[in-house]
């Protein structure tokens, strides 16, 4: 207990663990709520790709000195776009598309990383430098976070609907291709912040695994996004708390912490609980196989 | 009216649909029938631009389909529903009130009654918190046919909508259908059970990668139709039952 003591007083102490706090609770409630979109419709491997996409962005981005959100958007979209098209326009399916094409853009992106090598860092950008957090940085998670909240709440029906129902939502006019990209830009959008926090390489597990947590103990889409979220920012604040305390790299600390939760939903939420399934796997089947009968 | 002009549909060198024209009345319930991959659920898809046409109009009462999208009503064939997806019955529902809203608007109290009155019609009221994934095939089937009933659509499509489904939706959808041929509505019926043929429908399509022939029932229901499209003992055997009765 005594090193949670210490880690409040190191946190009234310190600017730079305030901010990593501040971005790492933020981080959690974005990637908590687009994940959740992004498991429902199926897309963990596109999230998967766009995170990795955005790389030689982030690269080209730091050469220029441009904003690293413009950077990494433009080549997020370009990796969302190439991969629709070629899945459209070849015989192969969307998940060899995807990493055909996400593998393309990651290496394109380690080499111009190479030759920029002086503004930046290799390893902060896989593995997320928490603690280095700039005001800067701050106040563009803070854009994002906004940016992913105006989002969800102005397109909440349509992002339901398409998840839920594509062909119905194409058939009473709903534009669902503008959907789905405007729902990629966003997504890249928080790639570019979860990126400090956990790193390239993790972006994916913040995404997906509190999301994944909040669908076992939820049947609601607003609780889930609601659950999503709070996974993520308690996921965030006791990893970054065992990342200072045991000198732990932060990204995979959180991450490690956001999975234990998902076991722990995964043995015991009520849904489909590993516990409950075992009793009630009689029951469960009965709806898919009245289905199945043709 | 739904009138269907020289409809031609391919995903390879050989059409799936080939130069398909059909007309739709008003105030009837018509069923298409056809043997398997004989290109029905491909006219409807190719109809509603859900997939590409090589050519072909589609216009409902004179002005094209496309511009109409919030006057039809579309109720697909189930098999690839997410059923585990975090949604309850009435929020399905409520998903057909989404086109009228529009973009910025969300469901409020008119809406949410809409969808009660809707689920009360189908006798589902029971089910409205009821996640999806815990009805039966249906159960499930009776809450698309409400969310149709909120869309007040003109035009009505229902793909195969009484496949794997128990006598009591059967009956509640049927129902519904007819209330919706006495209001004047288009009602469109992809069906494969031609024993019910003559009950259920008004008028009917024949179709075998193209139209073969369409009209009232009693004059495209014929032997011959069904032994030219299915086979000889299919139509012998249902046409014999229907002499002997």
């Amino acid at each position: 207990m005594t090193t949670i003591t210490e880690f409040f007083a190191a946190l009234s102490r310190y600017d730079f663990l305030q901010s990593a706090l501040l971005t790492a609770i933020m981080v959690g409630i974005m990637s908590g709520i687009i994940g959740s979109f992004i498991i429902l419709r199926g897309m963990s491997l596109m999230g998967d790709a766009i995170s990795h996409a955005v790389l030689p962005g982030v690269a080209v981005a730091y050469m220029l000195g441009i904003n690293v959100l413009v950077g990494a958007s433009v080549f997020g979209i370009l990796a969302a776009l190439l991969i629709g098209f070629v899945a459209a326009h070849s015989k192969v399916k969307t998940d060899t598309a995807i990493g055909v094409v996400f593998s393309a853009f990651y290496a394109l992106g380690f080499i111009l990383i190479s030759m920029a090598e002086s503004a930046t860092n290799l390893h902060h950008i896989l593995f997320g430098n928490i603690l280095a957090v700039s005001n800067h940085d701050i106040m563009t998670t803070a854009i994002v976070l906004g940016i992913v909240i105006l989002f969800v709440t102005i397109f909440y029906k349509e992002l339901l609907i398409t998840s839920f129902d594509e062909t119905f939502a194409a058939t009473y006019g709903l534009k669902v291709q503008l959907i789905h990209y405007s729902l990629m830009l966003v997504l890249t959008l928080v790639t570019v912040s979860a990126l400090q926090t956990v790193g390239i390489i993790l972006v994916v597990a913040m995404l997906i695994t509190p999301a994944a947590t909040a669908f076992l103990w939820t049947n609601r889409l607003s609780l889930m996004l609601i659950l999503s979220a709070a996974f993520g920012v308690v996921s965030a604040t006791i990893g970054l708390y065992l990342s200072y305390t045991f000198n732990w790299a932060s990204g995979p600390a959180i991450v490690l912490v956001a999975a234990a939760f998902f076991a722990i939903a995964f043995i015991f939420s009520p849904k489909q609980g590993f516990v409950r399934l075992k009793a009630s796997l009689g029951k469960k089947a009965r709806p898919k196989l009245s289905q199945e009968v043709r | 009216m739904l009138t269907i002009k020289n409809l031609t549909v391919a995903y390879d060198a050989t059409p799936v649909l080939a130069d398909a024209t059909v007309n739709f009345n008003a105030g009837k319930i018509t069923g298409i029938i056809g043997p398997n991959g004989a290109g029905k659920s491909t006219l409807i898809k190719a109809t509603l631009g859900l997939i590409k046409s090589q050519s072909g109009t589609a216009e409902f009462n004179g002005q094209p389909l496309s511009h109409q999208k919030k006057a039809i009503a579309y109720v697909e064939q189930r098999k690839d529903l997410d059923l585990s997806f975090p949604i309850n019955v009435l929020d399905v529902v409520l998903t057909g009130t989404y086109a009228d809203l529009g973009l910025l608007r969300s469901p409020g109290k008119a809406q949410r009654q809409a969808a009660l009155a809707a689920l009360d019609q189908v006798g589902m009221t029971a089910f409205a918190q009821r996640q999806i994934g815990n009805l039966s095939g249906g159960q499930l089937q009776r809450v698309f046919v409400a969310r149709a009933i909120v869309q007040q659509a003109d035009l009505i499509i229902l793909d195969e909508p009484f496949v794997g489904i128990d006598l009591q939706s059967e009956n509640a959808i049927m129902a519904i259908l007819q209330q919706w041929r006495d209001a004047g509505k288009t009602i469109i019926v992809v069906h494969h059970d031609l024993n019910k043929v003559t009950r259920y429908f008004d008028d009917l399509v024949v179709m075998n990668h193209g139209i073969v022939d369409y009209g009232p029932v009693n004059e495209v229901y014929t032997a011959r139709n069904i032994e030219q499209t299915f086979s000889a003992d299919l139509s012998a055997v249902l046409f014999d039952q229907e002499v002997q009765a």
